[in-house]
């Protein structure tokens, strides 16, 4: 099968729903004539025009809101924030408006719009580009959030979102751009609300998304020289979350631990251990424990950065302390 | 001047006087909760704002928009329940006074966060550009918008992307209790329009012929020539910023003052002098009208609350693609944890 990295694979997806749907259309910062800033939308000003891919200025309340009022009436936006950490310049829209419009009108009005662009740290670009954005969003009924983690994943989930009628949150991962991955010529979907395994195990459970999947993975691989199994399963949308495949999981290998990228304090992750406790309390040998980022805005040098990020060791760790082993 | 629309126009506005006015005192009664904030006295901008376009464009507003929906909708019973919290209102009891919707009639809704609706009016103008549809949108927000970020972005786009938005402002002096020279360090919210730069124009808010024929200019340059446009309408609020609010930081010679420029009897005024109805014939509307607020009261009043197994109805949008459009092409296993 070939390979495509995960840009790629989103791109991909753009333009096949472009070519599907004329009323779907891609509007942010740089995304036309400077073939966006992480390049994801490559080419295609060239292959749609101006008309279908709309540089906009760097204005996040005001392009949000006018993708807003365009799905009100029917178009499908994809609006690009160059990053998640400028979403909070429209909060307000997507809070206020996108999650609520539906619900406040008794129902009159879809709003099929998809919100994307990267999240989460790079490298070294401090505290205020390089938030975890995940929980506050899926906090918010009426919004769906949406996390992948390879590029296989990432296409069929972007076209999944498009053609969803609801207002979708879909974070990227910044660092996971460059990532290759085999993803099939043929045409696919993949549904949301559903998660994956990613790796099968049955003595711990971990549970991560977006790039926390692949130090998950590392951590796997290092703990099975230990003869360690670990199951590694991403839920690959955190709302709606896939439940029953997690506590199927967890009711498997009875020990389960949740890596976030955020910060602690009131994490997706805390949501995750607290449906785990009270679905699988009786299936549990060991508390669910938390890997996070530290609770702390992001430092640039790199040594504290390295300190704040979930990496193998931590979960490597984590694994081991649900296992009581050391 | 056409008779009938003049008449039209009048009994237009004394639909929103009186529905308000039985409103406040359904408030009073307890018939209704939240927030609760009248129109009463700017009544001719909406009125004549909304009847100078073509009912297929769409009109936004505010949270102060009963007199937006009536105007466009005239639903009075839907609007009346809506306020009751009942399942027969325009959002099925699940807006209330401030979120009032039809988008059948291209009423898009009454929004509470100030400003926030101004980008979304651009959003609505963009959809009919990019379909190459003549519609217009109308954008209703007070004075107090005009400081907000979300008011300049869209405002900004409007003009940059050239929408068919006619922005009006409906400048009633305050922004909740603090007078325009307070928060605005210009005495016009229109100058700021240059900037963007778009066209403005100031208008009496009082005088609904004054409003129609701006706002039908207004519109007519919006859909022939694609291009947006700022019209304020000088206007006061007779009541306090909501049901809540006794408005004691205006002199009550002001607010005479401008209650002897009622907007409705500004029109009574009119139509008295070029011989178009009389006092009798004009009380007789007023008289009908009251008798249909009372009939909005009893249905309202009648009307069931909604089931409480509708509460998750609505959060989202249940409509899944057809299943012929799914696709799913797996990958093998040891693949999925690629990238």
């Amino acid at each position: 099968m070939r390979e495509l990295t995960y840009r790629e694979a989103l791109r991909e997806a753009m333009a096949e729903e472009m070519e599907r749907d004329e009323r779907v259309f891609l509007m942010g910062e740089e995304v036309g004539h400077y073939n966006g800033a992480y390049k994801v939308s490559e080419g295609l000003l060239d292959r749609f025009g101006e008309r279908r891919v709309v540089d906009t200025p760097i204005a996040e309340t005001g392009f949000s809101g006018v993708g807003i009022g365009a799905a009100m009436v029917g178009l499908r936006p994809i609006i690009e924030f160059m990053t998640w950490n400028f979403s909070l310049c429209a909060y307000d829209q997507l809070v206020n408006n996108a999650a609520k419009l539906r619900y406040m009108s008794g129902g009159q009005i879809s709003l099929p719009i998809v919100f994307r662009g990267p999240g989460g740290a790079a490298h070294q670009l401090a505290a205020q580009h390089s938030q975890v954005v995940e929980n506050l969003y899926a906090y918010v009924p009426g919004l769906k959030v949406i996390t992948p983690s390879t590029p296989y994943d990432a296409k069929g989930l972007l076209k999944s979102a498009i053609r969803d009628d609801n207002p979708i949150v879909f974070i990227e991962g910044e660092v996971l751009y460059g990532r290759k991955g085999q993803v099939p010529e043929e045409e696919y979907t993949i549904p949301l609300g559903k998660g994956d395994v990613k790796r099968e195990g049955k003595d711990v459970t971990i549970i991560a998304w977006s790039k926390m999947v692949h130090v998950a993975l590392e951590a796997a691989t290092a703990l099975a020289k230990d003869g360690i199994e670990v199951e590694v399963l991403d839920p690959r949308t955190i709302r709606p979350l896939d439940e029953a495949l997690i506590l199927r999981s967890v009711k498997k290998t009875n020990r389960c631990v949740i890596v976030e990228e955020g910060w602690p304090f009131a994490g997706a992750g805390a949501e995750l251990c607290y449906r785990i406790t009270n679905g699988a309390f009786d299936y549990l040998d060991a508390p669910a424990v938390r890997v996070t980022g530290e609770d702390v805005p992001m430092p640039y040098a790199k040594n504290l950065e390295h300190l704040v990020l979930p990496g193998v060791e931590k979960v490597v760790t984590a694994v081991k302390s649900v296992l009581y082993r050391s | 001047m056409d008779r009938d629309l003049m008449l039209s126009l009048y009994r237009d506005m004394i639909c929103i006087r009186r529905f308000e006015e039985e409103a406040a005192r359904a408030y009073t009664r307890g018939k209704m909760g939240g927030f609760l904030h009248l129109y009463i006295g700017e009544e001719a901008v909406a009125v004549g704002a909304i009847s100078a376009v073509e009912p297929t464009d769409y009109i936004v507003a505010t949270y102060r928009e009963h007199a937006h929906y009536l105007a466009r909708v005239g639903d009075m019973k839907a609007a009346m329940a809506e306020l009751f919290g009942k399942a027969t209102g325009c959002s099925k009891g699940r807006g209330g006074s401030m979120h009032f919707f039809d988008m059948k009639k291209r009423f898009m809704g009454g929004h509470a966060i100030v400003g926030g609706h101004v980008p979304i009016a651009a959003g609505i103008a963009f959809a009919s550009k990019y379909r190459g549809e003549p519609d217009v949108t109308l954008c209703f927000f007070g004075d107090g918008t005009a400081n907000m970020g979300a008011f300049h972005e869209g405002m900004s786009l409007a003009a940059l992307w050239k929408l068919p938005v006619v922005f009006i402002c409906e400048n009633n002096l305050y922004s909740m209790g603090t007078p325009l020279y307070r928060t605005l360090a210009v005495e016009d919210v229109a100058v700021r329009a240059e900037g963007y730069p778009m066209a403005q124009e100031i208008i009496n808010g009082d005088d609904v012929l004054e409003v129609r024929e701006a706002v039908r200019r207004a519109a007519k340059r919006a859909r022939t020539e694609s291009l947006p446009i700022l019209v304020e309408a000088k206007t006061y609020r007779f009541r306090g910023h909501s049901m809540s609010d006794p408005a004691k930081y205006r002199t009550k010679e002001e607010v005479e003052e401008w209650m002897n420029r009622d907007p409705i009897r500004i029109l009574a005024q009119r139509i008295y002098e070029l011989g178009v109805a009389n006092e009798a014939q004009l009380k007789a509307i007023d008289d009908e009208v009251k008798q249909e607020v009372a009939e909005a009261v009893k249905f309202a009043d009648e009307s069931p609350v909604p089931d409480p197994a509708t509460l998750y109805d609505d959060v989202y949008s249940e409509t899944e693609p057809r299943q012929d459009e799914e696709k799913v092409v797996p990958l093998p296993r040891r693949a999925r944890a690629g990238g």
